[in-house]
């Protein structure tokens, strides 16, 4: 019988490191259409119009790029926090509080007109998911609180907040009883960058963040800290990086981010709050932050990826009746997949020769 | 009568390396059997695999004249092999008497166990209270468990893995009786060490592994401890180059009273330590592991910060109050005792490692952007320097052998010419070759006028290199003192927490 | 007292789930690994358990299939963190964003199709209007219950307990004893997976008789969070687990009684479990012992160096 055994490789390898994702894609694809194959849909087409269509047909690109948007500009903010073992859980949540701030200057400056009320937005969006950030940020430096888990269930309770002001406070007092903000006013919009589309300014913003983000991780010291922290958080504090400050930084950063884009979304896209604002995109940027191996410039890779699945899903619910929860799965499975591929960046597969395992048994 | 065990030709490869290549030797009944050779010779795979926890490539083991297969430690338990491991395989949060469980194959009911622990430390003298848990006990109570873990199974043939090294000389010597009654009551003892004075008076039978190989199986006591010393290193012995009578500058590193906080439930803090360090001068401090090392090392390197500016001043300028960053900024370098993960991190190049602690005094940092063309120039004249086997600045920390990279990391720290430098185990785990080099490394250094502290638990490294020595216990200091006016016996004394000469007397 | 009576078996019934789950993950947990796909787990247990109550109408036979989907769920969980040595944390969250992908796509059809709720098993005394507070409940509550017992019977007083505890406490200790620790781990992780499989089936089963996507919402974070609070130990997790009921269940008894705290908007009510979920970690946080009691090898992938 042929055997296996995984032997540490003396350097992690830099070719697995960056092919395992692709990798990952490609058995994503080969196992999704087997599996939809198993539960009776045409599984070569569900895999041809979620991974190909939105590639091939022109009319899908913008659609792709306000999706990958703003998962590129929170999977940044993850892939910064990941990077120095800062678990981070909530980005939802931080982009929905962001999202909340953004509105309240939306809708005090209603009817107003000016150049300063989408900056004075933004900038409201990143405090926002900062702030937002902080709790756990707070509770993990001075109580030594798990941050995932308050994160998260920050996340919850954030939602609950967007019902709570769109069905009180915010409510559209033309909106026929609907439970939704008025409608923003122009000045509170993201403009088009190409006309006849539907591209707005978070998309330059998007890869413009994460170029910033990839200098930073690799050419400063802010970058160091991050990765020295999260590689060996013994040897930064030996090295002079506080790992409290280091937690505070990552929590603020990928906060920030996450509420710019809320931001960006609830000023694109949707103009006003909705019930349906939370569309998991802060869960989603997670799958994009490991798929783009921790690495700003792969994030962009990756949310185009993700965007590809997400556009896609609806592709094939509307060709071949494939239940939008599709995509989700094919998501995961990408995960799953990488993460399974990991150890290959660590460790090589031998095969055991016959007589050597004879001698072993 | 056959022999207890018997190896012929054992072979095991790791990537990489050949760590054992065909041994054969023998252990007769109720002998007591050194294995000797240095860190990385081979001893503890070949062990391993008599224990059941790896199997050889190739070669046989034979256990009283029959050939067998050692599966697993379980295996080898049911042959009669008992082991007591280097690294106590304990659980902290566990009681003496459930670790004790752990290792029996059969199930005992706790009260008969019990009972059956209380004769067996009454037997060899072994007191243990069954119901603490195991966090509470000194290491030397730590072993007693492994021991009578080992004894409750009546065994043929105990393996005992670098047994001493953590024990006081006095606890040593308790343990050699242990052992001695044992042997003479039939059971054969494989006992693992490169410590030559203690095989000399205790083991009846020598063999003597280099790079994986048999060197020679010999009587220890027709041996001298320079001439086993060589079978083991190989290559004649190199010994410090040091001026004599060297005169000391003034005082570099004075620290007042330093403490420290207990930081873990476990950890033993520095306690009210004073001490001077002049410029030329190597002080040592002596101690079991876990008597403050690793508080004083983080007190004195930053990584812990007290109260009290005072409390450390280097050239009079108190640092007590600072961070690693700013420390090192006034001069203070310091390696702590763990290598991978504390003193560098695996995962980084050698390059990056070197920013870790030399970006400040070496201007690896513009306005915050990383210079890395100066870090890896810098890199590269450590490998060069210190004779660091690497694939070159790029390579991965994790990628060294531990001696390499333990050069490299003393290095990094050497070549930025400290002022003040505090070392915790400079050349454990290292191979003769590369602790010499580090040795004189560190000799150079406090010849060019800094001053230094090596916290060892090896006594013959302090005593080859030290110029003053202290001794630590419980988080105290003992006063230092010249190396010569020590006597091996007084600093175990000290050691086991015997301060004073009017309790010494 | 009729009202007090009524709040103390929804009480029961709300924690019912999380206490089965958070048992689960306690044992995972005691045995070194952290877990973190709960919520996926339940998920998949509460669409199995649905499914199979919906074709079949056999709670018993559903709860079992709930079982069986959260354990299947769970190997994946242990292929990749034990075999593979993954990293457990984004496993964890892997497996819920896949449990909660995975349910939305198996139930899609389902929707809003109803089936019956488990019958109490004393169906007499469930009547009674006070003694239905010890009586009244379907058998989940009752294995709840059992398993605080046969846990921490299991844990303390067997050579079983004594030895995955071993291994959550130090794995390399536990190697070199001889014992294997990856096979402990994966029968610890594949009992999790079934409890949390048992806890999601108990939504549709006991609680709301129908399938909502993502209907455990949130439940099997705060199981996780339930078993820090309890500091690992099975008789604290069935006290956090009342409460925890109790929190979510307030809203009623606000509403019902009047007063001030009915003004409270409903979206707060909705809100509390997950703030309680914070302020209890916090309040956990805050005393002296408080992680003492982890297992040492909590979360850290098992190395052996050969």
């Amino acid at each position: 019988m042929m055997r296996f055994r995984l032997e540490k490789r003396p350097e992690p390898s830099k070719l697995m490191l960056y092919g395992t994702p692709v990798a990952a894609v490609v058995l994503t694809m080969i196992l999704g259409c087997l599996l939809f194959s198993a539960i009776g849909y045409n599984g070569l087409r569900a895999v041809q119009e979620i991974f190909f269509t939105p590639l091939t047909n022109p009319y899908k690109w913008q659609d792709l790029g306000i999706k990958a948007a703003p998962l590129i500009i929170i999977g940044t903010g993850l892939s910064v926090a990941y990077r120095a073992n800062v678990w981070n859980i909530g980005a939802e949540g931080q982009y929905i509080i962001g999202a909340l701030a953004a509105t309240s200057i939306a809708l005090l400056t209603w009817g107003m007109s000016g150049w300063w009320i989408l900056p004075l937005m933004a900038i409201a969006g990143m405090a926002g998911g900062m702030a937002y950030a902080s709790i756990p940020a707070f509770l993990k430096t001075r109580l030594n609180v798990n941050e995932i888990l308050t994160s998260l269930m920050l996340t919850y309770a954030s939602v609950q907040v967007i019902y709570y002001l769109i069905r009180g406070p915010w409510k559209d007092p033309m909106g026929i009883g609907f439970p939704q903000s008025r409608l923003f006013s122009e000045a509170a919009r993201l403009p088009n960058i190409i006309p006849g589309t539907i591209v707005h300014l978070g998309v330059p913003i998007a890869v413009i963040v994460a170029l910033i983000a990839w200098f930073v991780m690799s050419k400063t010291v802010f970058g160091y800290r991050m990765r020295v922290v999260g590689a060996a958080p013994h040897a930064a504090r030996y090295g002079g990086f506080s790992e409290n400050k280091t937690i505070w930084l990552a929590m603020l950063v990928s906060g920030g981010l996450a509420g710019l884009a809320g931001m960006l979304e609830v000023a694109g896209p949707f103009q006003r709050m909705v019930p349906g604002f939370p569309t998991n995109y802060g869960f989603t940027a997670i799958i994009v932050a490991f798929l783009g191996r921790l690495n700003p410039l792969g994030v962009i890779i990756a949310g185009v990826v993700l965007a590809i699945t997400f556009v896609g899903g609806q592709v094939a619910q509307t060709t071949i009746g494939l239940p939008d929860e599709a995509t989700g799965i094919f998501q995961a499975m990408m995960l799953f997949l990488l993460l399974a591929g990991d150890i290959l960046v660590r460790y090589r597969i031998r095969r055991i020769s016959p007589e050597a395992s004879a001698g072993a048994a | 009568m056959p022999n207890r065990l018997e190896l012929t030709g054992i072979t095991k490869q790791f990537p990489g390396v050949l760590a054992n290549d065909h041994v054969s030797f023998a252990v007769k009944p109720g002998e007591i059997h050194a294995l000797l050779g240095e860190n990385g010779a081979g001893k503890s795979t070949l062990v391993k695999m008599i224990y059941g926890i790896m199997q050889p490539d190739a070669g046989e083991i034979r256990w009283n004249g029959e050939p067998v297969v050692v599966a697993n430690p379980k295996a080898a338990r049911k042959l009669g092999v008992g082991m007591v491991f280097q690294h106590f395989s304990l659980f902290e949060a566990l009681t003496v008497l459930e670790n004790i469980a752990l290792g029996m194959d059969a199930k005992i009911p706790s009260r008969e166990l019990e009972s059956r622990i209380r004769e067996v430390m009454e037997t060899y003298g072994l007191t243990l209270d069954p119901h603490r848990t195991v966090a509470t006990l000194s290491v030397g109570e730590r072993q007693r468990i492994e021991i009578v873990r080992a004894l409750l199974l009546n065994p043929q043939l105990l393996i005992m893995d670098e047994p001493t090294s953590v024990l006081t000389p006095q606890e040593v010597e308790q343990l050699f009786t242990v052992l001695r009654k044992l042997a003479a009551e039939g059971c054969s003892i494989l006992y693992i060490s490169h410590k030559l004075h203690e095989i000399k008076a205790l083991c009846d039978t020598a063999t003597i592994l280099r790079g994986g190989k048999l060197v020679d199986t010999c009587d220890p006591k027709q041996e001298t401890s320079r001439s086993m010393a060589e079978k083991m290193i190989g290559t004649g012995l190199k010994d410090i180059v040091k001026a004599e009578g060297r005169a000391f500058g003034p005082p570099k590193l004075v620290v007042n009273r330093l403490s420290t906080v207990k930081t873990g439930h476990f950890d033993v803090a520095v306690d009210n330590v004073s001490f001077t360090v002049r410029a030329g001068e190597i002080l040592g401090v002596a101690g079991v592991a876990g008597n403050g090392q690793n508080a004083l090392l983080d007190a004195l390197s930053g990584e812990l910060i007290g109260d009290d500016r005072e409390a450390i001043t280097i050239d009079g300028f108190g640092i007590g109050l600072m961070n690693t960053t700013q420390r090192r900024k006034q001069g203070l370098c310091a390696v702590p005792e763990e290598r991978n993960g504390h003193a560098a991190v695996g995962d980084f190049s050698l390059s990056d490692n070197s920013v870790l602690t030399a970006r400040d005094r070496l201007g690896m940092v513009v306005l915050g952007l990383i210079n890395s063309g100066a870090a890896k120039t810098y890199t590269g004249k450590v490998i060069a320097d210190f004779a660091v086997k690497a694939l070159g600045p790029g390579a991965t920390a994790g990628s060294l052998s531990g001696g390499n990279l333990q050069k490299y990391i003393m290095g990094r720290e050497i070549l930025q010419k400290p002022t003040v430098l505090v070392v915790s185990q400079p050349t454990w785990g290292v191979d003769a070759g590369a602790a010499a080099a580090i040795h004189q490394a560190l000799v150079d250094l406090a010849a060019a006028g800094s001053a230094i502290v090596v916290i060892s638990q090896d006594l013959d490294e302090l005593r080859a290199l030290c110029d003053t020595l202290a001794v630590i216990n419980m988080g105290r200091l003992s006063a230092a003192r010249p190396v010569k006016e020590f006597s091996v016996e007084e600093i175990g004394l000290l050691m086991g927490g015997v301060h004073g000469t009017a309790e010494m007397a | 007292m009729d009202l007090t009576i009524a709040i103390l078996v929804t009480v029961v019934g709300a924690s019912t789930p999380i206490l089965i789950a958070a048992l689960g993950e306690l044992v995972v947990e005691r045995s070194g690994v952290l877990n973190l796909g709960v919520e996926g787990m339940m998920l998949l247990g509460a669409i199995a358990g649905f499914v199979v109550q919906f074709h079949t109408g056999n709670h018993f036979l559903a709860l079992i299939c709930g079982a069986a989907a959260g354990m299947a769920a769970s190997l994946i969980f242990g292929f990749l963190t034990l075999s593979l040595s993954a990293n457990q944390t984004a496993t964890g969250l892997a497996l819920t964003i896949f449990g909660t992908g995975f349910s939305a796509l198996a139930g899609a059809s389902y929707s809003a199709r109803p089936v019956t709720l488990m019958s109490p098993i004393f169906p007499d005394l469930a009547a009674h209007p006070v003694l239905r507070v010890l009586f009244g409940y379907s058998f989940p509550a009752y294995f709840a219950i059992f398993m605080v017992f046969a846990i921490w019977f299991f844990l303390k007083k067997t050579r079983a307990g004594l030895i995955l505890r071993a291994v959550g406490e130090n794995d390399l200790s536990a190697h070199s004893i001889g014992y294997s620790v990856i096979k402990v781990r994966y029968l610890a992780v594949m009992f999790g997976g079934a409890m949390a499989g048992i806890a999601g089936a108990c939504f549709p089963l006991t609680l709301t008789p129908q399938w909502a996507e993502g209907m455990t919402a949130g439940r099997g974070w705060i199981a996780v969070a339930l078993v820090v609070f309890a500091s690992w130990r099975p008789f604290r997790l069935l006290g956090g687990a009342y409460l925890f009921g109790l929190v979510m269940t307030m809203e009623l008894y606000a509403k019902a009684g009047g007063g001030p705290l009915s003004a409270i908007p409903s979206e707060l009510w909705a809100a509390l479990p997950y703030i309680a979920t914070i302020v209890v970690l916090v309040l956990i946080s805050l005393r002296r012992d408080a992680s003492t009691n982890a297992p040492a090898c909590l979360g850290k992938p098992f190395m052996p160096s050969n």
